[in-house]
């Protein structure tokens, strides 16, 4: 599928590389057609769990870290507009669910994007990712005229109850940016990386087909995962 | 982060005995870890900056330790800890970290508060 060119995109998700495995090839391709792409990144990942044994960090120096990681992994991408919106990690469902959805809006209302990516709301397995995508389908159905609203879904149910992806986007042309986004994530994805080379290298297509196609849902409006907010 | 050494850890604690001190408690399976495997439990509880004063604290045991703070009027315990540091900042960070290096429990004192 071609990636049609949108007036604006706007990318929401909760943590550092939420990014980098579902949607940086995506973002790269945009960024290549000459559409202005914005990344709002809620947290800077301040209680990934992943601080190495021996300790490469600490809960107080991993936040830093994820930082740097997030600018190398903007770079990685293309990305110029990088906004870390400043919450903290775990805690975006325990915000006020109206202040959430007034950042949501704020943002929209200043980049005024034709596509806004984020999370499925019931299908995003993580609470930061599950709040985050209330918030954006919430400012959003409040819009006269929605943007176009894909949206990453990765529950164990997802297929059989979305069923397949509305949207499938080849991204080879913009492998090695991908890969160099995810690499930038390095303290939380080096065992997963790893792995995944070793499946590249051995020309696992499972693994090939999983790096190289981006796949969304349109959020169905008339399937709406609340009846009021 | 170093391995617990007992006896050095305790000279740590000894410290901030008795002094207002800003607490960061966090225990975790991980938020995946129920996706991973459907039957998993997950449960974990997280604590930052409130101020206690305890007038023990105490690490005890063979690695992974226990350690244990008695307040004037209740207690703090954190167990599964391995690894610990005394920050820049003059403050104390212990954890827990397993085998393939994923963080299960932290404890953390500090005179100042630890950042939002």
């Amino acid at each position: 599928m071609t990636i049609p060119k949108e007036r604006h995109v706007l990318v929401v998700f909760p943590h550092p590389d939420d990014e980098a495995f579902g949607v940086s090839g995506t973002m790269t391709t945009h960024i290549k057609q000459g559409t202005p792409v914005t990344y709002a990144c809620l947290t800077l990942g301040e209680m990934g769990r992943n601080l190495g044994n021996p300790p490469f960090a600490t809960r107080e120096s991993l936040p830093e870290i994820r930082k740097k990681e997030l600018i190398a992994s903007a770079e990685a991408i293309g990305l110029t507009d990088l906004r870390m919106m400043g919450l903290r990690d775990k805690t975006i469902e325990f915000e006020d669910d109206e202040k959430m959805v007034g950042m949501m809006t704020s943002l929209i209302e200043e980049l005024d994007p034709s596509l806004i990516i984020t999370f499925y709301p019931k299908f995003a397995v993580h609470p930061d990712h599950e709040a985050t995508a209330r918030a954006v389908v919430r400012a959003v159905r409040r819009m006269e005229n929605r943007p176009k609203l894909h949206c990453v879904a990765f529950a164990n149910n997802t297929l059989d109850v979305l069923g397949s992806p509305d949207i499938v986007h080849d991204i080879t042309p913009v492998r090695d940016n991908k890969m160099a986004s995810m690499k930038a994530h390095i303290s939380q994805t080096a065992w997963m990386l790893a792995e995944m080379e070793h499946k590249l290298a051995q020309g696992d297509p499972e693994t090939e087909n999983w790096l190289t196609k981006e796949r969304f849902y349109n959020y169905r409006w008339e399937d709406d995962f609340e009846e009021t907010f | 982060m170093e391995l617990v050494e007992v006896k050095k850890l305790q000279v740590q604690l000894d410290a901030f005995a008795g002094k207002d001190v800003y607490l960061h408690l966090e225990t975790t399976n991980g938020s995946y870890a129920s996706h991973f495997n459907e039957a998993f439990f997950n449960a974990g509880a997280f604590i930052r900056n409130v101020v206690i004063n305890y007038e023990l604290g105490k690490v005890v045991g063979d690695s992974p330790h226990r350690v244990g703070l008695k307040l004037p009027h209740g207690w703090v315990y954190a167990q599964g800890i391995t690894h610990y540091e005394m920050d820049d900042h003059g403050r104390l960070l212990l954890a827990g970290h397993d085998g393939t290096g994923k963080l299960a429990v932290a404890l953390q004192i500090s005179e100042t508060p630890f950042s939002y």
